[in-house]
């Protein structure tokens, strides 16, 4: 692919200006810039601020230095907080591969009216606002006599996070196709032997990849986790939450540096091993 | 494995019956703890404290407070607001993206996916920063003398407006590179060549052809955008209250179930609507391809 717009040549045989090709490209390049500000800013704005030797939240601080990212060294609650949240995303993540994996095999493959059921049912939590379903789990275990805990927690965020572990298995599945298992079944090897042998190693991009989104989700996820936990079970979402309601703690910019550091890394390194893009970007 | 090969007539019947069993232990448990908590939910969205029987009171005691309608207007307005924004300004991002060459799309790609994977949390304090008193906008306009005082736009529609375009922009921009970079530009050379000037390639090639991106984006951006608690609860403050955090107050704070569950079923509605709508205007839009 090349970065040159169709009307280039056009315009060069023309010899006067294009106010229609230019004006086209002004408007575009434009959008896509203002775009690009628009994603970045915040992220820099927050590592920018976390860095500030000031008192208050001010933009630009007036010095830099790293003492609040010294301070959340005797910061017991979110150590504990962030603890939990690591816990249960990696909880989830488990049981969200070991599932999903399974869903995405048959999906793949199969066009019956079963499958394609289940694939709506997986896929619906992505759309619905996760604020109902984390009520609709709350007054369930309340019916049930569920006590809220970090497994109660746990299933909740099992079902928003299974679409992605699905989405990205099956994807990289149909780039794969259906034939190299088939040669492994029809050479005599069982269904087992094949999907360790032959299935897992070449979907391992795509499940690698599910598994981080997941991962990320999961430990992201407020809403949910908003009616299902209580105090012993308080993620980091929920206590930057209410660290932000609150007050105007520079703490809070020193955190969110440490995650958009640790994402960051964690991005470059997916990208590494799983090409993780190959995945989001297209379908 | 010569013994195998006989049972080789019965392995695609053996195989039909474990593909399908393989989906059950996901939709055993989406079940239990999906579907049931749901109807659970609509079930007591239709009862009342001490009364036994059906009763649409919390229905009735929400859509009959003009109050409460604003809010539900509000949500609404706000999701349109949204979705047109991150519209207006993805657009034109993805379609640099599906041209660029391969050193810029990487360069895309991770300014796309970084603030999608940073916690929405962290971008919405980010934001705090950005708008507030002392935040950067309101130093740039007191610097350069265009504003005497701070202005407000913490605590406003328009604040939650752009903060969430923001939040959301990644949900929009990916459908739409999706389908662009699906297209066959050689379309548009073809148009061009043949004296169509820029505009008009656009509106009868480039535009048709990433309708199922555009639609796709659309629904993402308002289903999320409509449901969002973090975001408008903290730039919008206790001062403008949307669906999502009337729920919350409802259940949480008030401890009233009937009322919060009657609620999430008309946000529940709403975004179903709006993803039904979606999907019909996609199938229209597939007829192009």
């Amino acid at each position: 692919m090349s970065t040159s717009l169709p009307t280039k040549s056009v315009s060069v045989k023309q010899g006067a200006i294009d106010w229609e090709t230019l004006s086209f490209r002004v408007l575009i390049a434009l959008g896509a810039a203002i775009a690009m500000l628009f994603l970045t800013l915040p992220t820099i704005v927050v590592l920018v601020a976390s860095f500030s030797s000031g008192e208050t939240l001010k933009f630009p601080p007036p010095g830099f230095s790293l003492r609040w990212y010294a301070s959340l060294i005797n910061f017991p609650e979110i150590h504990e907080a962030a603890w939990n949240s690591f816990l249960l995303a990696s909880l989830t993540t488990l049981v969200c591969v070991t599932l999903g994996v399974a869903v995405s095999l048959p999906l793949t493959r199969s066009r019956s009216r079963w499958i394609q059921a289940v694939d709506a049912l997986v896929m619906s939590p992505l759309v619905l606002p996760g604020l109902a379903v984390g009520l609709a789990l709350l007054l369930f275990f309340n019916l049930i006599g569920w006590q809220l805990s970090l497994t109660t927690l746990m299933i909740s965020h099992v079902v928003i996070c299974a679409p992605y572990v699905v989405r990205t298995t099956a994807a990289s599945l149909s780039q794969i196709g259906g034939s190299l298992s088939e040669a492994s079944t029809s050479l005599g090897a069982n269904p087992f032997y094949t999907f360790w042998h032959v299935t897992f190693p070449l979907a391992q991009r795509g499940i690698i990849a599910g598994a981080f989104i997941t991962f990320l989700t999961s430990f992201d996820n407020l809403t949910v986790s908003l009616f299902l936990s209580d105090a012993r079970t308080a993620v980091l979402p929920i206590r930057m939450w209410s660290m932000i309601e609150n007050n105007l703690d520079v703490r809070t910019a020193a955190i969110s540096g440490v995650l958009i550091i640790i994402t960051a890394i964690l991005m470059i390194l997916m990208e590494r091993f799983a090409g993780l893009s190959q995945f989001v970007m297209k379908k | 494995m010569s013994s195998t090969a006989g049972l080789k007539s019965r392995i695609p019947s053996l195989f039909a019956l474990r593909e399908w069993q393989l989906t059950l232990p996901l939709a055993l448990f989406l079940g239990l703890f999906y579907l049931a908590p749901l109807l659970l939910m609509a079930v007591v969205s239709v009862s009342q404290q001490g009364v036994s029987g059906i009763s649409f009171a919390s229905y009735v005691q929400f859509l009959s407070d003009p109050t409460n309608l604003k809010i539900l207007f509000d949500t609404i307005w706000m999701g349109t607001q949204v979705t047109l924004l991150c519209l207006l300004i993805g657009y034109p991002l993805a379609y640099v993206y599906s041209r660029a060459n391969a050193g810029w799309q990487k360069v895309l790609t991770f300014l796309i996916l970084l603030p999608l994977l940073t916690s929405a949390v962290v971008r919405t304090f980010a934001w705090i920063v950005i708008l507030g008193r002392e935040g950067i906008v309101n130093s740039a306009l007191l610097g350069l003398g265009l504003a005497e005082n701070p202005i407000r736009l913490l605590f406003t529609h328009q604040g939650v407006v752009i903060a969430l375009a923001q939040v959301q922009l990644p949900m929009m921009v990916l459908p739409l590179v999706s389908a662009m970079t699906r297209v066959d530009l050689n379309l548009e050379y073809a148009s061009a060549s043949l004296g169509a000037g820029a505009w008009q390639t656009f509106r009868k090639i480039a535009l048709p052809l990433s309708l199922p991106g555009i639609t796709a984006g659309c629904l993402l951006t308002y289903a999320l955008s409509v449901s969002s608690f973090v975001t408008p609860s903290i730039i919008g403050g206790s001062s403008i209250l949307y669906m999502p955090t009337f729920i919350y107050q409802q259940a949480m704070v008030l401890v009233n179930w009937p009322l919060a569950a009657a609620v999430s079923i008309i946000l529940l509605i709403t975004v179903l609507t709006i993803v039904i709508a979606f999907n019909s205007l996609d199938r229209v839009s597939r007829r192009y391809q």
